[in-house]
Formats: structure tokens, C-alpha cells, sequence
């Protein structure tokens, strides 16, 4: 177990590396952060000046190497836009994202799951039909729309939702949550909705599916011919072989409701990541640019690493091949 | 009906058959019309009975085995006749009612072990999870019969082996989980459809005896299907013979294997290496099963049987008494214009 975590991680390396030096290229080569800096009024003294303070003048693996220590210790410099160090407005950002991202993924599972169920099931149902249509209108309309179209109807007809924007925050320390208050909750359901759906409806197909090929199989046949209830048959049986492809999905999912939180948070004007990745892209504000790749790969290379851990734990198959690889070495 | 002769009389005795299929018919509705994958079917098995079931691929066997014990893959439908369980019908019986006999009282034996277990639970848990479905014991009081059932279908180190997953078993290990978990509900009926077809040369006598053995120490009756001749010859009591959804023969397994009245039993016989059998001339039979589509009118076997005559092309053949059998042949009506073939007579 510990063996594979560790496999995993080291695995995970190189591709941190890959993504910090396209960061590091980025911010070595696009644009050009000294006379973004400067402004307008320098002298030849002030820029040699800002370059040696920014080490622009020291080889590429100098720059490289100090880049990667620097990211390490989530030290990114400071935003040329805002002048402030980058680590500390992305913590100021990464509640906000997060908790969006969290209640999309719940929505996305809590809902598409049972969704998939009942479509596999009961194929032939008129509220399967009825999923399945709406399911096709979540993945064909674009995020944006949906937003838009959300907003319309239920901020500025109904009037019962806000259309941007956080609403109260408490906070807990360094983090700011919008759970403890009224406000703060309901201005979570617009947009977590507009970003849930497209994961939703993904995991309903794949997981309807799943169901249709594993209610196929020798082993649920013969769960029914030994008698088991249908509750034990399509849940203890049929649900849990499907789980495998679903928690790949789903994870893989997950990263991407937190890196195309993007488009979200531009419409509805959410202070998250994505809003300040944008404002960023805008200003070519590097740092926060470079930060901000890096962030989303490390979140991707954890979901994969969680995803990996729990195949382990749902399939004894898994389990034992990966035994027999660590009793081998 | 044709009943009380379908059940040889060293087999009849005062409780009756505990299964009797009665002029079963199963349809298939498909897009071009309806499909009749079985027709007329009609057998009994006795308590502690082997029946075995042999016939060409395509010729319902499987299909016999769903239909009694209520799992149909739909469309399939039972569109006639009746299943008695212990002379109560189970063929309309409400699926909540016919899972309680699923298990408990028919148990179920499938072809592939490596595809019957379901891979993500330990086979201890399969077991105890079909008991207390069935009888009302204590998790501990099935653990324990989990682990005395794995011992008794002969797997070593039961107490450790409960907890292991279906992939840590072999193929023939895994086929005795799956006759573990058939019996360990203590039906009175088996149908074990092909149990040794996917195993390997080598372990299926293993399989097959160790059935037999169960079957005979529980006193559990068996519809056993399979391709294997020796098979049925060793361990089956009564042969049924099937053809295109039909029940071409059906006798004391002595008989139809030795000397098989209907020319398709015959032909079936010709065509598997004789044990004690001559065989002079028939080898094999012409031709293929037709498709459930293209079955001829009259008797199903018309366009391949050699001893064709006009009646078969119009008139389909009952279970006729053959004197040692029963056969769907018009040769053994003595009101046919034709005579049995001196190949069919007793020697
Ligand atoms: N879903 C279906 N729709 C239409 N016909 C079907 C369907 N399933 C099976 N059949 C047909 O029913 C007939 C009987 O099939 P069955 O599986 O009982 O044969 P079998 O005797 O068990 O053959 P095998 O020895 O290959 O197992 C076959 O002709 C098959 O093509
Ligand atoms: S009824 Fe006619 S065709 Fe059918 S098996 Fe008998 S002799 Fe052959
Ligand atoms: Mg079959």
C-alpha cells in the first residue's frame, strides 16, 4: 500500500516538472516583465537594476532551479498587476473556488448517480426518457449559456437568486466561507448548478451505461437465480461493478470543474481563482499566470492519485495484482 | 395430456415428480414475427432424480433451464403449458414469490465459473449473503455453514479460503464455489446447465462427481445439460433428447444411449465415439438444425431424417410410446403407413 502511494507519487513528478517549466517558460519568455513593471518613465540604471533584483540576467537552469525552490515553498513572486506576492492573492481566491467546485462535484454525483441508476433500471420509463432528453440539453448547451439563462430566469425574473458574486462571507482564519450564511448559500446554487451540470449529465450516461452492460452479466444472472432481492441485485451487485469506471470519471471530472470553474466565475462574477486567472490573462500577469498552471496540474495529479487509491480500494482484483508487484521486487 | 407416462415407472412413487413440465411453449417476439425457441416441451423429474438433457447447440436446452427457473431474458416469454413444482405451478407466479424459490428450492449452476462469481466480494460473502436470503440463521451460524460448505465441495484450507476473492481461485476451484452456493440453500432441484463445458479436460470427471456425490447425499435432483455423452451415460438416470425446441427423445438413459428409437437420437449416437456400442453406418447426420425462423412444418427433424415420410411434412409428431422410450416420431404410430426401420428396432 505504502509502496504504491509512493510508486504514484514519484510517477507524479515528472509531470509537475513538465507543467512548472512550461510556468517557468512563460514566465521567462512571454512578454516582457521588465518593461511591464517599469511602466512608461525608466532610465537604463532602474532596468539593469529591476533585471539583476529579478535574476533575469542568471543562466536558464539558475533561473529554472530558483523557480521550482521558489514554487515550492508556493513562493510565485509578485502579481505585476496588483503588486501584491501571488501566494497570497491566490489564498485569498482559492475558498471561494473551491467551495464552488465542492457543491458542483456533490450536485454532479448526488444527483447523477441516482439519475444513472434509475435510467439503467428502467430503460423503458418515461422519466427515463425524460433524463436522458434533459441529459442531452446539459452536454449540448454551452457553460455559459446555461448561466446566462439561469440568471435570466431566476434572477432577473423570479428574482429569487442573486446573479454574481459571493454574498456573505464569514471568516475562518485565512479561509472565507460562504456556507455559514443565508446569502452566502444561496448565492452558491446558481452557479454551482451551471457548473455541475455538464458533470452531471456525464456521470448519469456513464453510469446508466455501466448498469446496462453489468445487468448483462453471468454474475448478476446468477445473483437472481440464487434468489437475492432486487435491492442486494442492482445495489450490492450491479452498482458496485460500476463504480470503477465511475470513480475514474468522476475524478477526472472533478479536476475539471475546478480548472473550467473559469468560465463559471466570469459569468457570474465569482471572486475565485478562475475570475482572478482571467483578470490576469487580460493584464499579462504572469506570476499569477504560472501559479495558477501549477496549481490546477497539482490538483489534477492528486485526483489521480485519490482515483488510484480508491480502485484499491473497491476492487480486490487491483488489490492483490498490485501485491503480487510489491512481493515481486 | 400425456402425463402419467412421461415419468418411467422405476422412477414413479407416492409423492409424485418433484418438477413436471407440462407442454411448455416459449416465444420470442422479435421485429419479424414471433419466435418459437421452445414447443410443446413436457418432462418430470423424480426426487433425487438425474435427468440429463443433450441435443445440438441452439436446440433450447438453456432455454428449458431459464424457463423453470423463472429467468427468461425478456422478450422470451412462457406462451403455454405449465411447471409444477412439487406439483405447484411456479410458471405464473409474481417475481417476489418465484425469487423465494430461487435458490432455496431450485438451485442454479451455470456454465463459465470465471464469469458466475461476482468478482468483488469474497466467496465466503457470497455464501452467507444466499443463505440468509433463505433461512433465517445468525451471520456467525452462516459463516460457519460457508466455511462447511466449501469443505464439503473439496476446498482445501475451507476456514482460510472463505475470505479470498473469485480471482484467487481456479477455474475448477471457482465451479465448486458455484455448486457450494447452488446447494447451500438446500434446494430439492438443481439445474446445472453445462457445468464442466468451460473447464479443462482434466478437472471436469472431478466436477461431474463430485455433483453426482452431493446430489446423491442431499438427495438433490438434477436437469443436467451438457455436450457430453460419457457424462450423461455415467451419471444421469434419464436421458432427455432435444431438438429445434422440441423433446425429440426422452427414456432410461440405457436405453436412449444404447438403442435410441427417434432417427434423431439415433443419428446423435452415430456421431459421438461409441463407449460399448457398434456403429456400423451412420455416421453423424446430414445437414444443420434449422434456425427458430426456418422450422419446417410438421415434424422439426423432416428435411435431415432419413426415414422421412409424407405424414412428417404435414402433421407434427406427439411423445409416442416407443416401448422402451418415449419418442416424437411417427414411426410409432401404428396408424402411420410406414414401418419402423429394422436400425431402430431393439437388438
Ligand atoms: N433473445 C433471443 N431472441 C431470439 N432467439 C433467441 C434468443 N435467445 C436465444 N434464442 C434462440 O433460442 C434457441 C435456444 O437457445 P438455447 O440457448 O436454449 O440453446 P442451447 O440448447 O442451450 O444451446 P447451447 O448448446 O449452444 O448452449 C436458439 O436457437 C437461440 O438462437
Ligand atoms: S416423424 Fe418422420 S421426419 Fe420426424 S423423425 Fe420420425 S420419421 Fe423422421
Ligand atoms: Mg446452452
Amino acid at each position: 500500500m505504502f509502496a504504491f502511494i509512493l510508486s504514484r507519487i514519484l510517477q507524479a513528478i515528472p509531470v509537475m516538472l513538465t507543467v512548472a517549466l512550461i510556468s517557468f517558460a512563460m514566465f521567462a519568455y512571454v512578454g516582457d516583465p521588465v518593461s511591464i513593471m517599469l511602466g512608461q518613465d525608466f532610465t537604463e540604471a532602474q532596468r539593469q537594476q529591476l533585471i539583476q533584483d529579478l535574476g533575469l540576467d542568471r543562466p536558464f537552469f539558475v533561473q529554472f532551479g530558483t523557480f521550482i525552490g521558489n514554487a515550492l515553498q508556493g513562493e510565485f513572486g509578485l502579481s505585476y498587476r496588483l503588486s501584491r506576492p501571488v501566494a497570497e492573492l491566490i489564498a485569498e481566491r482559492a475558498p471561494a473556488t473551491l467551495e464552488l467546485a465542492f457543491c458542483a462535484a456533490a450536485i454532479a454525483m448526488f444527483v447523477g448517480v441516482p439519475m444513472g441508476v434509475y435510467t439503467g433500471l428502467y430503460r423503458n420509463s418515461w422519466l427515463s426518457r425524460a433524463f436522458l432528453t434533459f441529459s442531452l440539453i446539459g452536454v449540448s448547451l454551452p457553460t455559459f449559456l446555461i448561466g446566462i439563462l439561469l440568471i435570466l430566469v431566476f434572477s432577473v425574473w423570479l428574482g429569487w437568486l442573486p446573479s454574481f458574486g459571493r454574498g456573505d462571507v464569514v471568516q475562518l482564519g485565512w479561509w472565507s466561507t460562504g456556507f455559514l450564511t443565508w446569502s452566502g448559500l444561496k448565492a452558491l446554487i446558481l452557479p454551482s448548478i451551471t457548473l455541475g451540470l455538464f458533470q452531471l449529465t456525464l456521470i448519469m450516461r456513464l453510469v446508466r451505461a455501466e448498469m446496462l452492460e453489468v445487468l448483462r452479466t453471468d454474475y448478476i444472472k446468477f445473483a437472481r437465480a440464487r434468489g437475492l432481492g432486487n435491492r442486494a441485485v442492482h445495489f450490492g451487485h450491479a452498482l458496485k461493478n460500476t463504480l470503477v469506471p465511475v470513480i475514474t470519471i468522476a475524478g477526472l471530472q472533478l479536476g475539471g470543474i475546478i480548472a473550467f470553474a473559469i468560465v463559471t466565475e466570469t459569468v457570474f462574477q465569482w471572486p475565485g481563482m478562475g475570475l482572478l486567472f482571467i483578470q490576469s490573462v487580460g493584464a499579462a500577469d504572469i506570476p499569477v499566470m504560472a501559479a495558477y498552471l501549477m496549481l490546477i496540474a497539482l490538483v489534477f495529479v492528486t485526483i489521480n492519485l485519490i482515483v488510484d487509491l480508491l480502485y484499491y480500494l473497491v476492487d480486490p482484483r487491483l488489490r492483490s495484482s498490485m501485491g503480487a508487484a510489491r512481493g515481486g521486487h | 395430456m400425456a402425463a402419467p407416462i412421461l415419468s418411467t415407472p422405476s422412477h414413479s412413487r407416492d409423492g409424485g415428480p418433484i418438477l413436471e413440465v407440462r407442454n411448455l411453449r416459449v416465444e420470442f417476439p422479435t421485429r419479424r414475427g414471433v419466435l418459437t425457441a421452445l414447443d410443446d416441451v413436457s418432462f418430470d423429474i423424480a426426487p433425487g432424480e438425474v435427468l440429463g438433457v443433450v441435443g445440438e447447440s441452439g436446440a433450447g436446452k438453456s432455454m428449458t433451464g431459464a424457463a423453470i427457473i423463472g429467468l427468461l431474458e425478456p422478450p422470451g416469454r412462457i406462451a403455454g403449458g405449465q411447471i409444477l413444482l412439487n406439483g405447484r405451478r411456479i410458471d405464473n407466479l409474481p417475481y417476489e414469490q418465484m425469487r423465494r424459490i430461487r435458490g432455496k428450492e431450485i438451485g442454479a449452476i451455470f456454465q463459465d465459473p470465471l464469469t458466475t462469481l461476482n468478482p468483488l466480494y469474497t466467496v465466503g460473502r457470497q455464501l452467507t449473503e444466499t443463505m440468509q436470503t433463505h433461512l433465517d440463521i445468525s451471520d456467525r451460524e452462516a459463516r460457519q455453514r460457508a466455511i462447511g460448505w466449501l469443505e464439503m465441495v473439496g476446498i482445501p484450507a475451507a476456514a482460510q479460503r472463505v475470505d479470498s476473492y473469485p480471482h484467487e481461485f481456479s477455474g475448477g476451484m471457482r465451479q465448486r464455489v458455484v455448486i457450494a452456493l447452488a446447494l447451500c440453500a438446500e434446494p430439492k432441484l438443481i439445474v446445472a446447465d453445462e457445468p464442466t463445458t468451460a473447464l479443462d479436460v482434466s478437472i471436469q470427471a472431478q466436477i461431474i462427481a463430485l455433483l453426482k456425490r452431493l446430489a446423491r447425499e442431499k438427495g438433490t435432483a438434477m436437469m443436467l445439460v451438457t455436450h457430453d455423452m460419457g457424462v450423461i451415460a455415467e451419471t444421469a438416470d434419464r436421458v432427455a433428447v432435444m431438438y429445434a425446441g422440441c423433446i425429440a427423445e426422452i427414456g432410461p438413459v440405457r436405453e436412449v444411449v444404447k438403442a435410441p428409437k427417434h432417427p434423431y437420437s439415433e443419428g446423435l449416437m452415430a456421431s459421438i465415439p461409441p463407449l460399448d456400442r457398434k456403429v456400423d453406418h451412420l455416421a453423424g447426420i446430414e445437414g444443420a438444425m434449422p434456425r427458430l425462423s426456418a422450422i419446417p412444418k410438421g415434424c422439426a427433424f423432416n428435411t435431415r431424417c432419413p426415414h422421412v415420410f409424407d405424414r412428417c411434412r404435414h402433421e407434427r409428431p406427439e411423445l409416442l410410446e416407443t416401448g422402451t422410450t418415449l419418442a416424437t416420431c411417427w414411426l410409432y404410430d401404428p396408424a402411420s403407413e410406414k414401418q419402423v426401420p429394422e436400425l431402430l428396432k431393439d437388438d
